[in-house]
């Protein structure tokens, strides 16, 4: 393992610029510190890349193993209880780290244009190699302990970048917002942790994996042995651990933070919201794969929790009118997608689910950084989220448009771009495994065409007419050079992507996968996905009476739709009801009387008692001495008695 | 050669001890108070002295005791004597009875 010890430094590098960018944000400039967190991200990535090489290089002729590069005792209770801190390489997290660095050097050099001129760029700057760190470290975890501190660090990361706009109420609801649901997911997942440890014996994955996935082990047969409620421990912290997955990557119903994260600067969505973090609940799920795979109701959970969500949120987005929020519920579409790519795989040679979705993963994260960077240049242009303001840019910045509109067949599954490939495995799974989430996936693979179309359309092409606006666009042209090259590179990302081997390199057991193409299923999604552009085209190309006829004659549905399904308000009104009043005053009540009774109990007693001696304090010397002369006295009569 | 007994050593170690003792209960003047305790020290090097003499004659422990406590006992008065200067520049006065402000 003495060959990969450099990977330490991916670790290292971020964190050292935390700290100088972070410690030093009053001392440096706002762009020496993007420079500074632009090289060392840069470092980060080309030694990703060039792990990747030699890892899946070396390893070409036969099974990708799993390497613990490092792996150093952190805490240890007892002989069997220690927490590590290690540092794994197998095929997904070798694939994490390179996409995890590249999106994150695209997004550092983008952010020195996209905040030129910010007073408090050094600290933004900081908190963005904070969360690089935290996720870096999530994905070369070695066990479920060190995974869970990095998943709270990403939290508390995405936390301050999305309140990096503090003066604005609504950014500071937005991240509290998004920490409070994410936390409250991840009890769920401290919990499932706890029992996955007390029943494998051990928090390494591997043991965990080993162990859980033999049917004659001992472990295997306490946890689906012993039960609760009538479902078995495997069971229940399997579920649990996907609670906390399904709420770090916004799936129904704890979805309800992502769209409002967009609070955040628009590089900080495609970094965190859109490429890496919202995925980590994707890599939980695959990381622990075997083990769900022993469990169908588990996997048959993740299946139909991806397969709504992916359904869910296309249905929202057609609806929306902010770009950013557009792209919030699409990119919440698409992890559903990898969801349920889990959900209906199997292991080994039926592992075609896992690959697609790993797959899917891998270009996603590409394709949906290049749409919030192209949309973070718009929004940077015209200073406005709503698409109502945007429209004919495609006169004005014809780069940024073709990347956008080369996204967009990417993500709607348009060959040959990148997005095609990886949907394709994972509707063929779907199919093979269960036909509704089959359905569902092609409807809104359907969807997702016709969204991300009118979200092009609405901003590129719809010319209308500018007298309304209060001040006119400037002349200003194309965004500068420092978020044109990442936009550049991502777009190449997306255009080559799709034809990287995937099926020979990450796959559920490590070994090659041998994949078959079905031209018939192939024709079908691009069918759906070419009605979707079309009708798209039919209705946002040019400014027309279909779409406001098409809303009133859906009526209360629509409004529905628009309202996003409620389900904010009915958080709030559970909140409200069940919390504030239900459960406060019988906290309340309890916290007065019964915590600070208790105290106030202590004190009333030790004020009454000490009132009573105090007056032996008189600060008489001659008084003290009387007393201690008669203390000597009978302790000198006892000493004689006894 | 030893023509005084113990006993009378002892007698008069332990009526300077109690004139110390009595000195220190009722005087109020803290001179005169630490000369009272200085009494005290005093009747003990004598008891120290007499019994190492008239016990162990070859041995030199009680004589140890009482140079320590010679020694103990000049330091203890300096810093006696500095603490009721202390006293006085701040009470004008080093009647114990009048300093009594350290109290509940």
């Amino acid at each position: 393992m003495e060959g990969y010890s450099y990977i330490i430094w991916i670790l290292i590098l971020p964190l050292l610029t935390f700290l100088v960018t972070g410690l030093g944000s009053r001392k440096i400039s706002p762009t020496l510190a993007g420079i500074i967190g632009t090289t060392s991200m840069g470092i980060c990535a080309l030694l990703s890349i060039y792990t990747a090489g030699s890892y899946f290089g070396y390893y070409s002729n036969g099974v990708y193993p799993s390497l613990k590069v490092f792996d150093l005792p952190w805490l240890s209770f007892t002989e069997n209880l220690s927490i590590h801190l290690g540092m794994v390489l197998d095929p997904i997290s070798v694939m994490m780290l390179v996409v995890v660095t590249l999106v994150s050097f695209m997004v550092h050099l983008y952010s020195i244009g996209y905040l030129h001129g910010e007073s408090r760029g050094g600290v933004y700057f900081s908190y963005l190699s904070l969360f690089s760190f935290s996720m870096l470290g999530l994905v070369v975890s070695t066990n479920l302990f060190q995974m869970y501190i990095f998943w709270e660090l990403v939290g508390v990361s995405s936390f301050l970048l999305i309140g990096y706009y503090f003066t604005k109420p609504s950014a500071v609801a937005a991240s509290k917002k998004a920490f409070i649901v994410t936390r409250f997911a991840d009890f769920g997942f401290l919990v499932g942790i706890l029992i996955m440890g007390y029943v494998g014996g051990s928090f390494e994955f591997d043991a965990i994996i080993s162990r859980l996935t033999n049917p004659e082990s001992p472990e295997f047969l306490t946890a689906t042995g012993a039960g609760f409620l009538g479902i078995s421990l495997l069971t229940w912290s399997l579920v649990l651990i996907f609670m906390g997955g399904a709420g770090k990557s916004a799936m129904f119903p704890l979805h309800i933070w992502l769209p409002d994260a967009m609070e955040g600067p628009t590089p900080v969505s495609a970094l965190i919201h859109a490429a890496t973090m919202v995925v980590a609940g994707v890599f939980l799920v695959a990381r622990l794969f075997p083990v769900f795979f022993q469990v169908p109701v588990a996997l048959d959970l993740v299946a139909w929790v991806g397969a709504l969500s992916a359904l869910f949120a296309a249905i929202i987005a057609c609806t929306q009118t902010d770009i950013k929020r557009i792209l919030a519920y699409s990119t919440m579409s698409q992890i559903g997608y990898m969801m349920f790519g889990l959900g209906v795989s199997g292991m080994g040679e039926a592992g075609l689910g896992y690959m697609g979705s790993m797959f899917h993963l891998f270009t996603h994260a590409m394709f949906k950084a290049l749409l919030f960077l192209g949309a973070g240049a718009v929004i940077h242009y015209v200073h406005s989220n709503e698409v109502s303001d945007m429209g004919a840019l495609r006169k004005k910045m014809p780069v940024t448009g073709l990347l956008f509109l080369l996204a967009c067949l990417s993500i709607s599954g348009i060959p040959p771009f990148s997005g095609f490939f990886s949907k394709e495995e994972i509707l063929t799974a779907a199919l093979m495994k269960n036909p509704v989430v089959y359905g569902i996936g092609l409807f809104t693979a359907g969807l997702t065409a016709f969204y991300m179309f009118r979200l092009y359309y609405l901003i590129f092409w719809h010319n209308k007419p500018y007298h309304d606006k209060p001040s006119p666009l400037p002349r200003k042209k194309e965004a500068p050079l420092t978020m044109m090259v990442p936009m550049i590179l991502l777009g190449f990302a997306t255009l080559v992507s799709g034809f990287f081997p995937f099926n020979n390199f990450v796959t559920s057991d490590g070994k090659p996968l041998e994949i078959t193409f079905h031209a018939d299923l192939s024709a079908i999604a691009i069918g759906v996905s070419l009605t979707g552009i079309a009708l798209a085209s039919v209705f946002y190309l040019r400014p027309g009476p279909w779409p406001d006829k098409i809303a009133t004659a859906l009526g209360g549905f629509f409004t529905t739709v628009y309202r996003k399904f409620y389900i904010d308000e009915i958080y709030t009104l559970v909140a409200k009801k069940f919390i504030i009043g239900t459960v406060s005053p019988v906290a309340n009540w309890f916290d007065r009387n019964v915590v600070d009774g208790l105290m106030n109990f202590t004190g009333t007693v030790m004020g009454v008692f000490s009132d009573s001696i105090k007056v032996w304090q008189s600060g008489k010397i001659h008084g003290y001495l009387l007393w201690f002369f008669a203390g000597s006295m009978i302790v000198l009569i006892l000493m004689f008695i006894l | 050669m030893i023509s005084v007994p113990v006993t009378h050593i002892l007698f008069v170690s332990f009526a300077l001890f109690f004139i110390g003792a009595y000195g220190f209960f009722t005087r109020r003047n803290m001179i005169t108070m630490l000369m009272a305790v200085e009494l005290m020290l005093n009747a003990v090097n004598i008891n120290f002295i007499a019994f190492n003499r008239y016990l162990y004659p070859g041995q030199l422990e009680g004589l140890f005791f009482s140079i320590f406590i010679i020694t103990i006992a000049a330091a203890e008065a300096a810093v006696a004597i500095a603490i009721i200067i202390n006293i006085y520049r701040r009470f004008k006065t080093i009647d114990s009875d009048d300093i009594d402000s350290l109290k509940f």
